[in-house]
């Protein structure tokens, strides 16, 4: 297949940064495509600086480019300047090594991190010249695969996509490379039904969805019913099951686990851009999985159990990465890196290593918020010391135990103070509104709370300013809030006005909110069944890319086209679920037992707490049994500092100590709440 | 120490701005070990300084970078500057090659200010040989040729002419890689002053479709297809030279057919 470079160079003299596509990074491969070898085309569905940083898709590419039987080239959404430019000029999407036509790959393999993407998953499968409905496609099309987090609740582009995979692709994508290569050739598949067409798309996907952790959306039927006396509103059309079209085909697709981290240090050759991009540095991975629990959170429910790469190997990534790039910033990554084993002792030995000069700084990317951890931050950000970032995400202790994010008042202001004091002058708190069982008093408890920090930090420095960024909670799916019923736009809207509104004229506080009616759209995506995918592609067919940059959002699109699936906002977002009713994703397992996470969700609507597991008995989640893991932490003993995990009294919240507070505080003291509270949704009753 | 080093840009990495390159100059000089000085304060920084911007989209045979190292590092006075350009091309991304480097005052005048204009190769597309010969003819003979250009967000007119030094329409040149076929680029050379201010090849091109045009700027005609910055020069009291000046020729022939095979 021949180069479309010389078309593609026409193209960039007319388009804004041209130098998202030209490839040619820093440990970017050219790799030699032949016929035996299955070809993949991974894909960022976002801009080149957003996606070209996914560790995901960095630790993928170079896998498949040191296996024989496979290659590996990237390519990521180009801007909608250079999508009309292709579009005219009759150039497909393209890879950015060799600039071959995304149809010369075998696989299209795209990274869900988000859900306002999946429009532009589909424009770029349309770009690539393949069929946008995975039923429509030819037997040699290229296969549309996924992975990510959001395949955890895969139904909406489930008439997209030939194949998800579900957990780390570590593993998955080499058995995946061995089908589809064997297939290519026309030779005997392996785990192909017997008798089957060799060189059908049927065939193939069979034997996809044979393998661990692969979901084959089309070897499913899913089975649809009106909703019985116990739902809110009878008669409405429910999902019933999902089940299997196939005696080979499994009932339950579990997710893929790797044990060791350890045996995978990647990406070995972190691609460096040649033009700036997010996170624009060297990341290590330290740990993946968290058990602290938060309920609200998806990714530590779905990456479980904790896995801790050896102290000694990410030091040898760091410093080696360090020499290779150029880079002079690390940072060290994983869910909770505070929680790391160890992790003083990792940090003082990269910065105090005799090749980083003083002229490296390493960072956190997320902070545990108590004082201790800011003590690390002092140390490692010795130069550069601009802004430091907690997120307690809710504004009162009841709303924390409720989301079993427990850090109690003082576990903040220490660490604020610990900032301040130390000369940071800008601190960013991340709130969620919209929680289960949020009260007026929880979501005005975030400028109380926010407010205490600048007059804290005014104590240091007159100049100092605290930011509270306030998102809307969208409910995902395998978490314990998976029930629950959203927040509609107008009652997030209202509580955004209500947070303006305490803030107003207090020197130094800015309140920053996601905007409500995105919240809406990532709630239609997030839990929605197979019938959403008609939504999906009606906005894009309505023009409706790149929905998660506000410039391009519309949700007048989403509505229209909900309409014109005759489907609501009030059932596919807002409603309730019941305890018994089938969800969309309950085929797939990230190995969190259904029981457990109801009995999270009840425990939540008790303002129950639970302390993280890796230091005290087992909770039976199923997350370790059910793949045969543990654990892998280096330390017997939580991490010193603050009070989450530590084994404390978690029913001493929500006491200011008198040494944070120089001053009594004064004025705007919060409303109480208006609705009463229901245990569910207080606050948001609708008519 | 100041180290003042030629470098160029051709092929793909043409298409990433002057802050991409100097941000790639950074991490080239990191991995190499120099012992670079830094600015003070918050956010140090290495001290490089460029010399004029290249237009994203332009090629160079001759960038500079002025570097200063640290004297208080007892490396700086082992630094062997006849061996970076080697050294530093292998750490750069592919489009990027030193070609030399020398020493210089520590308090030489900047490359911006010093430089005084520039060359220029060419290439248009969408206008035939002869209508290029007629209006390169007529540019020169116009006593001036206003352009619309937009600086800072506003919609000036200049005059473009006294800026033109020197221009033809080159020779044929075998093949290209355009996929319209080799007829319908052709090829100009331009010396283009720098003071008061530089004009840039698509200023130039602009300036072309202006001259003998009634409707003025706009409108179909020459489109800029690839430029290649070949000199700077610095003139003074009538004495052209090169800020650093090739040790002989073979590098700079090196760096053009690498500015094709890179494309």
């Amino acid at each position: 297949m021949e180069t479309l470079w010389p078309q593609i160079e026409r193209l960039l003299a007319q388009v804004t940064k041209p130098a998202r596509y030209i490839g040619g990074e820093l440990g970017a491969q050219v790799p030699v495509h032949r016929p035996d070898v299955a070809a993949w085309l991974l894909v960022y569905p976002d801009t080149y600086e957003i996606g070209l940083p996914n560790q995901g898709l960095q630790i993928l590419y170079e896998l498949l480019n040191e296996r024989p039987d496979s290659v590996a080239e990237r390519s990521y959404a180009p801007w909608v300047d250079m999508e009309e430019a292709m579009r005219s000029a009759g150039v497909p999407f393209f890879s950015l090594e060799n600039h071959l036509p995304a149809r010369a790959f075998d696989i299209l393999a795209f990274n869900l991190s988000a859900e306002l993407v999946y429009t532009n998953v589909l424009n770029l499968i349309d770009l690539a010249g393949v069929a946008v409905r995975a039923a429509d496609r030819a037997d040699h099309d290229p296969l549309v695969v996924a992975g990510g987090h959001c395949c955890f609740n895969p139904e909406p582009l489930a008439d997209f996509v030939d194949c998800f995979v579900l957990g780390d692709g570590e593993e998955a994508v080499g058995e995946v490379s061995q089908v589809v290569a064997a297939w290519k050739v026309g030779g005997p598949v392996p785990g192909a039904p017997a008798g089957a067409d060799p060189g059908s798309r049927e065939t193939l996907l069979r034997a996809l969805s044979r393998l661990p952790g692969v979901y084959v959306p089309s070897s499913y039927e899913p089975a649809y019913a009106p909703a019985g006396d116990d739902d809110p509103h009878p008669g409405a059309v429910r999902l019933v099951g999902t089940t299997p079209r196939y005696p080979e085909t499994p009932a339950l697709v579990e997710k893929r686990t790797i044990t060791d981290l350890g045996e995978w240090p990647y990406p070995r050759q972190q691609l460096v851009p040649l033009i700036e991009v997010v996170h624009d540095r060297l990341n290590v991975e330290l740990f993946r999985g968290c058990t602290r629990g938060c309920r609200f959170c998806q990714a530590g429910m779905i990456t479980r159990p904790v896995r801790e790469r050896p102290a000694d190997q990410v030091r040898t990534m760091v410093m080696d990465g360090l020499d290779r790039t150029g880079y002079d910033e690390v940072a060290l990554t994983s869910l909770s890196s505070a929680d790391y084993s160890g992790i003083e002792s990792t940090v003082t030995s990269i910065i105090e290593d005799p090749s980083c000069s003083g002229q490296v700084s390493v960072s956190l990317p997320s902070l545990r918020v108590d004082a201790f951890t800011v003590g690390t931050a002092a140390q490692i950000q010795r130069v550069r010391r601009t802004g430091l970032t907690f997120a307690p995400e809710g504004g009162t202790w009841r709303m924390r135990q409720v989301i079993n994010k427990l850090i109690r008042e003082e576990d903040l202001y220490a660490a604020v103070d610990a900032a301040f004091s130390q000369g940071w002058r800008r601190v960013k708190l991340y709130f969620l509104i919209g929680l289960p069982t949020e009260t007026d008093e929880d979501t005005l408890g975030i400028v109380a709370l926010a407010r205490r920090c600048v007059e804290i930090g005014r104590g240091y420095h007159k100049g100092v300013t605290v930011t509270a960024s306030v998102g809307g909670f969208v409910p995902k799916a395998q978490t314990p809030f998976q029930w629950f019923g959203q927040n509609t736009v107008e009652e997030l809207t209202r509580k955004v006005h209500l947070l303006k509104d305490a803030a107003r004229g207090v020197r130094g506080l800015t309140v920053r909110w996601h905007d409500p009616k995105a919240t809406a759209v990532e709630g239609i995506v997030s839990r929605g069944d197979r019938r959403t995918g008609a939504v999906i592609e009606h906005v894009w067919r309505h023009g409706g890319t790149f929905q998660e940059w506000s410039e391009h959002f519309d949700l007048g699109r989403w509505t229209a086209a909900l309409d014109a699936a005759g489907m609501t906002l009030e059932d596919a977002v807002y409603r309730h679920r019941t305890e018994h009713e089938v969800l969309p994703w309950d085929h797939l397992s990230a190995g969190l037992h259904r029981d457990f996470l109801w009995q999270d969700w009840t425990d939540a609507l008790a303002a129950h707490g639970l302390e993280d597991c890796r230091w005290t008995p087992c909770y039976d989640c199923g997350a370790c049994t059910g793949f045969g893991v543990e654990h892998v932490v280096a330390s017997a003993v939580p991490p010193a500092g603050g009070s989450q995990g530590t084994g404390q009294d978690l029913s001493t919240g929500g006491q200011v100590p008198v040494r944070f507070l120089p001053t009594a505080p004064s004025g705007a003291a919060p409303t109480p709440g208006t609705g009463a509270r229901d245990p569910v949704s207080a606050g948001e009753r609708r008519g | 120490m100041r180290i003042r080093l030629r470098f160029s840009k051709v092929g793909k990495v043409r298409f990433t701005s002057q802050r991409d390159v100097a941000r790639m100059w950074e991490r080239a000089l990191r991995r190499a070990r120099l012992p670079m000085a830094y600015t003070e304060g918050f956010s140090p920084r290495p001290q490089l300084s460029f010399g004029l911007a290249l237009p994203t989209g332009c090629e160079s045979l001759a960038e500079y970078v002025d570097v200063l190292l640290d004297d208080t590092r007892p490396e700086t006075a082992r630094v062997e500057v006849g061996a970076l350009p080697a050294r530093l091309s292998g750490m750069l991304p592919e489009g990027l090659d030193v070609h030399a480097g020398e020493p210089v005052e520590r308090r030489a005048t900047s490359l911006q200010q010093e430089v005084t204009s520039c060359s220029w190769t060419m290439s248009v597309r969408g206008i035939g040989r002869p209508e290029l010969e007629e209006r390169v003819a007529a540019l020169l003979a116009s006593p001036e040729v206003w352009i619309a250009r937009e600086r800072k967000g506003r919609h000036e007119r200049d005059d473009l002419r006294p800026s033109v030094l020197a221009l033809a329409v080159a020779g044929r040149r075998a093949g290209t890689a355009s996929a319209d076929g080799p007829d319908d680029v052709v090829d100009l050379v331009a010396e283009l002053s720098c003071q008061p201010r530089g004009v840039r090849p698509v200023e130039l091109v602009r300036g072309l479709l202006a001259v003998g045009s009634p409707t003025g700027d706009d409108g179909p005609g020459p489109v800029l297809d690839r430029a290649c910055r070949t000199n700077q020069w610095i003139e003074r009291d009538g004495v052209r030279r090169e800020p650093v000046a090739l040790r002989d020729d073979r590098s700079a022939a090196r760096a053009v057919p690498a500015m094709e095979r890179a494309s």
